[in-house]
């Protein structure tokens, strides 16, 4: 097995943080957590991210705001989505109770519409008319293009050339819903890719387009704001928990890539010490292979699209593509706030192969009859150690980060089979 | 000394009442032995200062150009340990040209940023512009190069409302340098008439040269920049030149020189307005 084996209370912290007591303290003034995150963009964009950053400040603050969201969040995505336990999951591993968070129901199929109703919104406050994003796997695109198509903004969607290849349905589905895909042929033309190009667009069209950045990345206040928008997941699990079992989970877990369905789940409980939590990364061909998007695991701090965080490099700072058999988790980077959380060992950050997550993909379809995403699936695959480690009295709860429809060619691809 | 370079080299300028030409060249583009070659020819094509890019697989807010001229030097092997070897080559020969690095972050940080200020004023680096350190971000560099006499030179930009330029301009020496158009580089084009004010605007801000560059590829735009700034940037005409020249299979210095002189002989031709 590629991934570490048993997640153990001895993490890897560096002992340069300090281990903080409130952790809703953060991001600082300058938008760190700790060492990372900032605000590394050309000046160019600098005033542009000190509005957004001012005006989300006061979105936040704003009642009227809150509640808007609220409204769309509950009819047009469907929240709350349920917390369920997966009791058969839970038998077969023999350990802790497995509760999935089932943001695979949401409109559009995964946790990405609760970000972008949450940035749609600010934007039409903001009053920019047109709206770009970055895409990987497609589903943030497809995301932004339905929130762009309920409020009848134009929506340009960035996406490397050889996703655009790899996900056609997807662009089918943009397309569809009125936005424009241009694939991006630059670099390794894949996320990152897609991300420069974004950035791009946004230095030269400074005065009317809203950059909706699909995960907790990227330069302040883009990591907050997402984490924002995403923590109705853990808000949500926090309640059901405590009416389902009385009490807060003992685990939580997420897969990892850019970071913004685990961070969603993971920051309304930062403070509860007593609850583990457990990031996974994507290990692509295993990390000892440099074939892989573990930029934790695999990776050390550097400066990409606007942020301190970890990063896949080689030895001179050059960026190193990401490789996963996931797109939505096939970026070099990680959002900010867990680079923090793993220097100052509040989260533990294992992985998964694209073997193991596959394994688990099948293993949820004919248990629980669930198709998980394959991002997902990498959550699901270390799903074995974190019951183990728990014990049979605890409760672990893993986000099911989106549905697995998406994914069925590529996983029949790779079982040798043809659809 | 490495300061005084730069503000020698503009001093002379003003005596003369003309605007320096600056070429931007990408190190190793198209390789080593080449862009040191051109880096060597360039004063005697006209080049009052020079702007040395390093590549960086993510240039965020460069144009096609730039970006593929990081990608041939990247494919060739060029790194910051090499682009300090060309400084430091092209420095043995040169003791007046100024030498300004251009690029982008993540390699400084793996260097480390200290260290590698004192290596790059031993090389003889006289500024550095570091496109995603802004002001903000910018402390730990604003001290290395203040401790080893490297001018952080600072992008403004059409974005750059009164209050910002005050921020833009802390800590800094040399020259601004104003990008000329909201975008990336090689892009859009610069237009004389708007410039003039943002550069009044900028130097009076600052009280240091203001050098424009972004939108500019012909000598006849250059000529009309020269008569409002202190200083013309030329960076991806240049590098398409290399480019053009690999494809046709040319000589690149040649042709890369070529056009430096074209575009250099519009600068020192252009009347100044006085200012
Ligand atoms: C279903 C699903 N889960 C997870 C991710 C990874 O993103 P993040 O780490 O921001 O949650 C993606 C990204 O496309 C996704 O589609």
């Amino acid at each position: 097995m590629n991934a570490p084996t048993a997640p153990s209370s001895t993490s890897r912290a560096s002992t340069s943080q300090a281990r903080p007591n409130d952790y809703s303290a953060y991001p600082d003034a300058h938008g760190r957590f700790g060492d990372y995150g900032g605000q590394y963009v050309p000046e160019t964009l600098m005033p542009l991210v000190h509005e957004l950053d001012a005006a989300y400040s006061a979105a936040k603050a704003d009642e009227g705001f809150q509640a808007e969201l609220s409204g769309y969040l509950k009819h047009y995505v469907g929240r709350p989505s349920p917390l369920y336990f997966a009791e058969r999951l839970t038998r077969h591993f023999g350990g802790a109770k497995v509760y999935l968070k089932r943001e695979e129901l949401n409109h559009t199929g995964s946790h990405k519409i609760n970000n972008c109703m949450g940035q749609i919104l600010l934007a039409m406050r903001m009053g920019k008319t047109r709206i770009i994003a970055e895409t990987g796997a497609g589903q943030h695109g497809v995301a932004t293009a339905t929130v762009c198509a309920r409020f009848g903004l134009p929506c340009v969607v960035y996406m490397g050339a050889v996703d655009v290849e790899r996900q056609k349905p997807n662009v089918f589905r943009m397309n569809l819903l009125g936005a424009e895909v241009r694939p991006v042929t630059s670099g390794s033309a894949t996320l990152k890719d897609a991300m420069n190009e974004a950035l791009r667009d946004w230095v030269t069209n400074v005065h009317d387009t809203y950059y909706l950045i699909g995960s907790a990345a990227g330069m302040h206040p883009y990591p907050a704001m997402v984490r924002d928008f995403q923590a109705i997941i853990g808000l949500e699990v926090r309640e059901q928990v405590v009416e389902l079992e009385g009490r807060l989970p003992d685990a939580l877990m997420a897969c990892v890539g850019g970071g913004s369905n685990a961070i969603g789940l993971f920051h309304p409980f930062l403070n509860d010490a007593d609850v583990k939590l457990f990031g996974v990364e994507a290990a692509g061909e295993g990390v000892e292979t440099g074939r892989h998007a573990a930029a934790i695991n695999g990776g050390r701090p550097g400066v990409l699209h606007g942020n301190m965080t970890y990063l896949l490099q080689d030895r001179e700072g050059q960026i190193k593509e990401a490789h996963s058999i996931s797109a939505g988790l096939d970026y070099p980077g990680i959002g900010p706030e867990h680079a923090f959380l793993h220097d100052v060992g509040r989260a533990t950050y294992l992985s998964a192969t694209d073997t193991e997550a596959l394994e688990a993909y099948t293993l949820l379809s004919k248990l629980e009859g669930i198709l998980p995403a394959i991002e997902s699936a990498h959550a699901l695959a270390r799903l074995p150690e974190v019951t183990r480690e728990v014990g049979k009295d605890g409760i672990v709860v893993l986000n099911l980060s989106g549905r697995g429809d998406k994914d069925v060619a590529a996983v029949a691809a790779h079982l040798g089979m043809q659809i | 000394m490495s300061k005084s370079r730069i503000d020698a080299r503009f001093a002379a300028l003003k005596a003369e009442g003309r605007a320096a030409f600056v070429p931007y060249v990408m190190a190793g583009d198209p390789d080593r032995d080449t862009a040191l070659a051109i880096l060597k020819g360039l004063p005697a094509a006209g080049a009052d200062l020079i702007e040395l890019g390093f590549p960086f697989s993510d240039p965020m807010a460069e144009g096609p150009p730039i970006q593929r001229a990081a990608q041939r030097a990247l494919a060739k092997g060029m790194t910051l340990q090499g682009t300090l070897e060309l400084v430091a080559a092209f420095r043995a020969g040169d003791a007046a040209t100024p030498v300004i690095l251009m690029g982008y972050t993540n390699p400084l940080v793996t260097w480390g940023i200290e260290a590698f200020a004192r290596d790059a004023s031993a090389a003889g680096v006289d500024g550095l512009i570091i496109v995603d350190t802004p002001p903000e971000e910018a402390g730990p560099l604003a001290d290395a190069c203040d401790a080893h006499d490297i001018s952080l030179i600072r992008l403004a930009t059409p974005t750059s409302d009164d209050a910002r330029l005050k921020v833009v301009v802390s800590r800094t020496s040399g020259f601004v340098y104003y990008v000329s158009v909201a975008g990336v580089t090689g892009v859009k084009e610069a237009d004389a008439a708007a410039v003039a004010p943002q550069v009044a605007r900028v130097r009076a801000a600052s009280g240091l040269p203001v050098a424009v560059g972004f939108g500019i590829r012909t000598p006849e735009r250059a000529a009309a920049i020269a008569q409002v700034a202190d200083a013309v940037v030329v960076g991806s005409a240049l590098v398409d030149e290399v480019a053009e020249a690999v494809d046709l299979n040319e000589d690149v210095t040649l042709r890369v020189l070529s056009k430096v002189d074209s575009l250099a002989k519009a600068v020192r031709f252009a009347r100044r307005v006085p200012v």
